[in-house]
């Protein structure tokens, strides 16, 4: 599917969803367990996780693909873990910043 | 994408937190309540028919229910600058009319008068008179929705309305902030007001990091102090002529005695040299964080940190120890560069215009449209450069520069210096007429309480430490600058002095 920037998707096999951050240009397949995401808030009946695609994703975490292509942040957290085309996405390394406001 | 999204998570990760307290009556309302509260603040502003979310009131629990509220319903919130004339604030609001307006009580029936707006006061919004039509719909997530309109300031002309979307605050909080990284213990002071852009990012920042807000919404160096103390604050941003007051209201009391007070950030102007070190000696164990940002990019762009003011303050070499006067380096995912007059990028220590270029970065303004050139760079009209290490200095407005014998001015390196002399406590220079250099330069100078000084001396001050050609020719006394609430100095009126 293409995926749009600030659309969100829901796991359809856990409580996982997410927020797009950076979209690829061209069509991908975006997992999360070992099964498609469906846009936010449609009915679809929950199905089995993918045993071997159980990492879990945290909130307010964000993932990335290894060439940054997509960025991801949990909203929601969940079991499954997330997949760009079936490469599992990476945490997104984050820098502690000093407070400025 | 939609600032409600980081309601949302804080609300799943920690409800019965305590997320706002408003120190002027006590009332509070935990992660919970603000989401219920922003849920039926939205469906009752959408059910009114307004296209715009106004507030026009000092800081309250009705800011931060307002902000998210406008978000859920889509319409922007437009917090407006209770300190204008009557007038001033009509216009204003005749331009995001029809409009859902949330007012201080004693101003209902001044504006009741006035056409296309739904008048509540703050009471009557937060003890949910509101008539509400139940649960409002989902939030858009289109991350092009415009989430804030901030009128600037309109030092000169009528006040532009910058236009903030949810991309911008967003991508803002993202890339500043770590999720649900403070404790329960943690609180931060806010006492920028609704409309400034700072006030609006201190909200959302506190949110998705799950810190506390204490409000104070009329700011005094004391009533700054007791609060920090009996409220335990551990975190604060604070303007550069609020943190002038406290130091000095601290220097009489002798100790600042606040050890909870872990992290201090200013910005919003220029901080003095020695301000900041007799607040670094009074809080010796707090981070200070210099913040730089404009109301265009979404607040802040550059941080100088804690461990650098450190290093700087501490260091014997002259050009580091400077770097206590800038204002660091850019945040991640911000680039910053500097220009000269024809749009060429110059290299470290060269002067020219800064500009800025992000996801954070909007540039806009309504009925006039995005100021950024075609790679995205953001002009804005202020003058700094970059060291060789990477820090951004500051200079002042490109306004405000002084041409003088065709060489430029800038009044900011002509304050520092002033500003050092032991007998000066607050200065202004500016340009004015002179007919035979086209502009001259004249300092108008607050001086040290106790403290004399003669013309001569402050003259001679400057020539030993610049070159001739930045000495004042006139130099004018007063008790105090004119500095608006929220720290800018008023160069205009200055003028008028000369």
């Amino acid at each position: 599917m293409q995926l749009k920037t600030g659309a969100r998707l829901q796991s359809t096999v856990c409580n996982a969803e997410v927020m797009i951050i950076t979209a690829p240009a061209q069509d991908v397949s975006l997992s999360c367990g070992g099964a498609a995401m469906a846009a936010a808030g449609s009915d679809v009946e929950k199905g089995e996780i993918d045993s071997d695609h159980q990492l879990g994703v945290q909130i307010g975490k964000r993932y990335v693909d290894e060439d940054s292509t997509l960025e991801l942040l949990c909203i929601k957290p969940g079991e499954g873990s997330l997949a760009l085309d079936g490469a599992t996405l990476l945490l997104k390394d984050s820098k502690k910043l000093p407070k400025s406001d | 994408m939609n600032i409600m999204m980081l309601l949302e998570m804080a609300n799943s990760v920690f409800p019965d937190r305590i997320a706002f307290t408003n120190a002027e009556d006590g009332s509070s309302v935990t992660y919970q309540e603000l989401f219920e509260k922003s849920g039926r603040a939205a469906s009752a502003a959408k059910d009114s028919g307004s296209d715009h979310f106004g507030v026009l009131d000092v800081t309250s629990l009705a800011m931060p229910i307002g902000l998210f509220g406008s978000a859920w319903a889509g319409l922007p919130f437009v917090p407006i600058n209770y300190r204008l004339t009557p007038k001033e604030i009509e216009q204003l609001l005749s331009r995001i009319t029809p409009v859902y307006l949330v007012v201080e009580d004693k101003r209902v029936e001044d504006l009741n008068e006035i056409g296309d707006i739904r008048v509540l006061s703050r009471s009557q919004f937060l003890d949910e008179e509101i008539p509400s039509v139940g649960q409002a719909d989902p939030w858009s997530m289109d991350p092009d929705d415009v989430a804030v309109l901030l009128f600037t300031s309109g030092t000169t002309g009528e006040p532009k309305a910058a236009v903030l979307r949810q991309k911008h605050m967003v991508s803002y909080i993202l890339g500043a902030v770590e999720f649900a990284s403070a404790t329960e213990e943690e609180a931060a002071l806010v006492c920028a007001p609704p409309y400034h852009v700072a006030g609006i990012t201190a909200v959302l920042s506190s949110v998705y990091s799950g810190r506390r807000v204490v409000q104070l919404p009329n700011f005094t160096a004391e009533a700054w102090i007791d609060l920090a103390r009996s409220e335990r604050i551990t975190t604060a941003f604070v303007v550069p002529t609020m943190l002038a007051r406290i130091v000095d209201v601290l220097d009489e009391q002798g100790a600042a005695d606040m050890p909870h007070l872990a992290s201090l950030s200013f910005g919003g102007g220029k901080m003095p040299l020695p301000v900041l070190e007799k607040a670094m000696k009074l809080f010796p164990t707090t981070d200070f964080t210099n913040a730089y940002g404009l109301t265009e990019t979404s607040s802040t762009v550059s941080v100088l940190g804690p461990d650098e003011h450190r290093e700087a303050a501490a260091s014997s070499d002259d050009y580091i120890r400077h770097r206590l006067a800038s204002v660091g380096i850019p945040l991640p995912g911000v680039e910053i560069e500097i220009r000269d007059d024809q749009g060429i990028a110059l290299g470290s220590d060269e002067s020219g215009e800064i500009f800025v270029r992000g996801e954070q970065v909007s540039g806009e303004y309504r009925g006039i449209g995005r100021l950024t050139d075609a790679d995205g760079w953001f002009p804005t009209k202020d003058k700094g450069h970059i060291d060789k290490h990477g820090y951004l200095y500051l200079e002042g407005r490109a306004d405000d520069v002084i041409v003088r014998g065709g060489e430029n001015l800038s009044p900011g390196e002509i304050e520092d210096v002033l500003i050092q002399h032991e007998a000066v406590a607050d200065v202004a220079v500016v340009g004015i007429p002179d007919e035979q250099w086209g502009e001259g330069i004249a300092a108008l100078v607050v001086l040290n309480s106790g403290k004399r000084v003669t013309d001569e001396e402050l003259k001679n001050w400057v020539k030993d430490r610049m070159r001739s050609s930045r000495v004042p020719q006139i130099i004018n006394y007063t008790d105090a600058l004119p500095y608006t609430a929220t720290g800018k100095l008023l160069r205009r009126q200055v003028k008028i002095e000369f």
